[in-house]
């Protein structure tokens, strides 16, 4: 069956292209792209007309909480909440339970991505057995059961010298190694960053340099092994400026920054909300500006959501005792075009390398492009539908959202993976 | 003016004017605590529930006469007895409250924002009697009333307040609240014990006491617990008495009619001296007595008591 994408603006970075035309699908693969291609009888025709038309965007940091913590998200919902966000591909963090420190458990996770049938499943290897920040995993193994990179999302590795020895022994595999940089004894018990806010509301807070510290040790030792690092949701000024000169420098660091950081400060925590609650905490309106500075000059190298579900339950709680993290791909897109590029901040060539060029060059992944004999990864966005989002509307099995009720536009019309078409939007008619 | 709020969780949100009225109404209230026989009728049929999280002796009991005093049904419900040891949510047991029939919620939480949770939950009000470290206004409130009753007037006043400026919710609400009457607040400590970004509440801070001293109408002194030395946010109460402790001779560098305040209990040797403690320029046993009438008021006011009534102080 072929698929035929009429009259859309296709922007692919890949390709430096972004005009109006036509994207042609057969058994799976890019088959033709560009110049307009006149139905057949065996096409199935979309019309893209005012339509953006992307590389499927992929999202390098999500919790999908299965195995164990099935109650708070599965790979099935997690995977149709990211096809309705407009990803083809996720790469699922490994602080599941049991962790997936090994092939049994991360092969679970690929399979059941597999099956489930909506967006890719890219599993995300710990760095430590158990993530105890101790002993290296068999990496190895773990590439050969499927994962694109390794981290100890969530509980950062605290010991110097394990990281250093990661940095150097991935470095035959070219694995990159995901760091969420966090000093956990400058952030000790703090719920919220550190600032005016905190004192206010009689919160602990967590110093923006419970980052920035991790941050430089981690570049020194990128620096110093050569190894592949990634920086997992940057989001302070000092980060993004640390980065940017690694860059510089030469270092072989890549970073990524999550959507509520670049929409949100900590005054957003006033009323205690505990949806707000994630870590790295929502900051200063100096490191917004910084993040956002940093994602328009191409210091940091992708958008990810840290999409991290929890049940009402957990959340509906004293601030202090709610578990951290948001969800955040079914708002990520609408974020994205509503904020960066309405107000001109990106152009759209700049925002799709930032969701997926990117991503696919840092994991060295398949997607990305729709280069011909690519996989038909594809996203179709109404860039003029305008949306409030709603909790009940969320496709995810948790709603720990701090964006409801914020009118976007930019959203999702259709995701294509492989060349089926895994979303489409209901429309009323329908 | 009249009193429209369902619910007291902090001075931040009040106004001058609202502030005033909680400290007028307490002036009438006094003379009930002051007289041989202390009840009036004024909350008969209410019931005022103090739900105590975190252990107090002082300020639930402050609570509990005043319910009763003001002819309340007052129910004591502190952690080692409630229900949260079996692992009931907050909201749950705020609703159990609301369908037993509770008029008024007096809940003291280790947690910031918990007292607001609660609001939310119930149509009750809800009183806060300090949550985690973010509010105190009861404190701040009877601390209040304390200066106003010996100076007359707050606005213009020094008032410095001494210790643990991180971890007191009591500064908090002092602050707001003294700002708004119009005094002057500095806060001193040690750096370890002054949050992030206070100079932005409209503060002056010091790191000298003896400077934070010169000057001063008012001092407050703070209750240091002794697991912030553990966490190493200062080397031992030795050195912070040293540097931070009020004795007679710092005390002198204030002005001659300084008062001097602590919400209590006092580490004695460490934050006071006992001479300064029990000496003529201490307030604190003052503040207990104007804790209840404060909290009287409180109650008077948020069951609908100043919707154009006069106190009814049963005379």
């Amino acid at each position: 069956m072929k698929l035929l994408i009429r009259g859309g603006r296709i922007v692919d970075p890949a390709q430096d292209m972004d005009r109006v035309g036509d994207v042609l699908v057969d058994h799976g693969k890019i088959a033709a792209v560009g110049d307009v291609i006149e139905p057949a009888g065996d096409m199935q025709v979309i019309d893209a007309k005012g339509m953006v038309v992307t590389p499927g965007l992929i999202d390098m940091h999500v919790h999908l909480r299965e195995p164990g913590q099935e109650h708070k998200e599965t790979i099935e919902t997690g995977t149709r909440a990211a096809a309705a966000g407009g990803f083809t591909a996720v790469c699922a963090m490994p602080n599941t339970e049991p962790v997936m420190d090994n092939y049994s458990v991360v092969h679970y996770v690929r399979e059941k991505g597999r099956q489930a049938g909506y967006a890719r499943v890219y599993p995300v290897g710990a760095i430590t057995k158990g993530l105890q920040g101790k002993e290296l995993t068999e990496l190895a193994d773990l590439i050969s059961a499927g994962v694109v990179a390794v981290s100890d999302d969530g509980r950062p590795v605290s010991n110097a010298a394990v990281m250093r020895r990661a940095l150097e022994y991935a470095k035959p595999f070219k694995l990159p190694i995901v760091s969420h940089a966090e000093d956990r004894d400058l952030s000790g018990d703090g719920v919220m960053h550190e600032g005016t806010v905190s004192t206010k509301l009689g919160l602990n807070g967590i110093p923006a340099a419970a980052e920035n510290v991790a941050v430089a040790r981690d570049i020194l030792l990128a620096e110093a092994t050569g190894g592949k690092l990634h920086l997992a949701h940057i989001s302070t000024a000092r980060a993004v400026e640390l980065v940017r000169q690694a860059k510089q420098r030469g270092v072989p660091v890549t970073a990524e920054a999550t959507p509520h950081h670049f929409t949100l400060t900590h005054e957003a925590v006033v009323g205690y909300d505990t949806s707000t609650k994630v870590n790295p905490p929502l900051r200063s309106q100096e490191d917004v500006e910084a993040v956002i500075a940093g994602l328009k000059d191409g210091t940091i190298d992708a958008i990810a959501t840290d999409h991290a579900p929890h049940a009402e339950e957990e959340k509906d709680v004293e601030y202090d005792l709610a578990p951290f993290g948001l969800i955040g791909l079914e708002t990520a897109l609408p974020l994205v075009v509503t904020k960066l590029i309405e107000p001109g901040i990106l152009s759209w060539k700049q925002a799709v390398s930032l969701m997926s060029t990117n991503p696919a060059r840092i994991l060295n992944l398949p997607g990305g492009t729709l280069k011909v004999g690519s996989p038909a990864d594809i996203t179709v966005i109404n860039p003029e539908l305008r949306q409030v989002v709603s909790r009940d509307k969320l496709v995810s099995k948790a709603k720990n959202t701090p964006f409801a009720g914020w009118s976007l536009q930019g959203w999702t019309e259709y995701t294509i993976v492989g060349g089926s078409i895994v979303y489409r939007r209901q429309r009323k008619e329908d | 003016m009249n009193w429209w709020r369902k619910d007291l969780l902090g001075l931040e949100q009040l106004s001058r004017e609202e502030i005033n009225l909680i400290l007028d109404t307490a002036i009438p209230m006094k003379d009930i605590v002051q007289r041989d026989i202390k009840k009036v009728p004024t909350l008969r049929g209410r019931t005022v529930v103090n739900l105590f999280y975190e252990p107090s002796t002082r300020t639930r009991t402050s609570f509990e006469l005043a319910g009763k005093y003001m002819g309340a049904n007052t129910v004591n419900i502190s952690t080692g007895s409630s229900s949260v040891v079996k692992g009931e949510s907050l909201k749950d047991t705020a609703k159990i409250l609301e369908v037993m029939g509770a008029d008024v919620v007096v809940i003291r939480h280790s947690m910031a924002g918990a007292a607001q949770i609660l609001a939310e939950t119930v149509s009750a009000s809800v009183i806060n009697a300090g949550d985690g470290i973010h509010e105190h206004p009861t404190q701040a409130l009877l601390d209040m009333f304390t200066i106003r009753e010996e100076k007359g007037n707050i606005s213009g006043l020094t008032v410095t307040i001494v210790g643990d400026i991180l971890h007191s919710r009591v500064v908090r609400s002092n602050i707001w609240g003294l700002t708004k009457l119009g005094a002057r607040v500095r806060v001193v400590g040690p750096p370890t014990l002054i949050p992030c970004g206070i100079e932005n509440l409209g503060v002056e801070v010091y790191y000298s006491l003896e400077e934070a001293l010169v000057g001063s109408d008012v001092v407050m002194a703070l209750r240091i617990q002794k697991e912030r030395q553990k966490k190493g946010l200062f080397p031992s109460l030795r050195e912070y008495a040293r540097l931070y402790g009020i004795t007679r001779e710092r005390l002198a560098l204030a002005k001659p009619d300084c008062l001097l305040l602590h919400p209590g209990p006092v580490n004695r040797g460490v934050e006071l001296s006992s001479e300064v403690a029990d000496g003529a320029q201490s307030m604190i046993n003052r503040q207990v007595t104007n804790g209840v009438a404060v909290r009287m008021a409180l109650l008077f006011l948020l069951t609908g008591g100043a919707k154009g009534e006069a106190i009814d102080t049963g005379r």
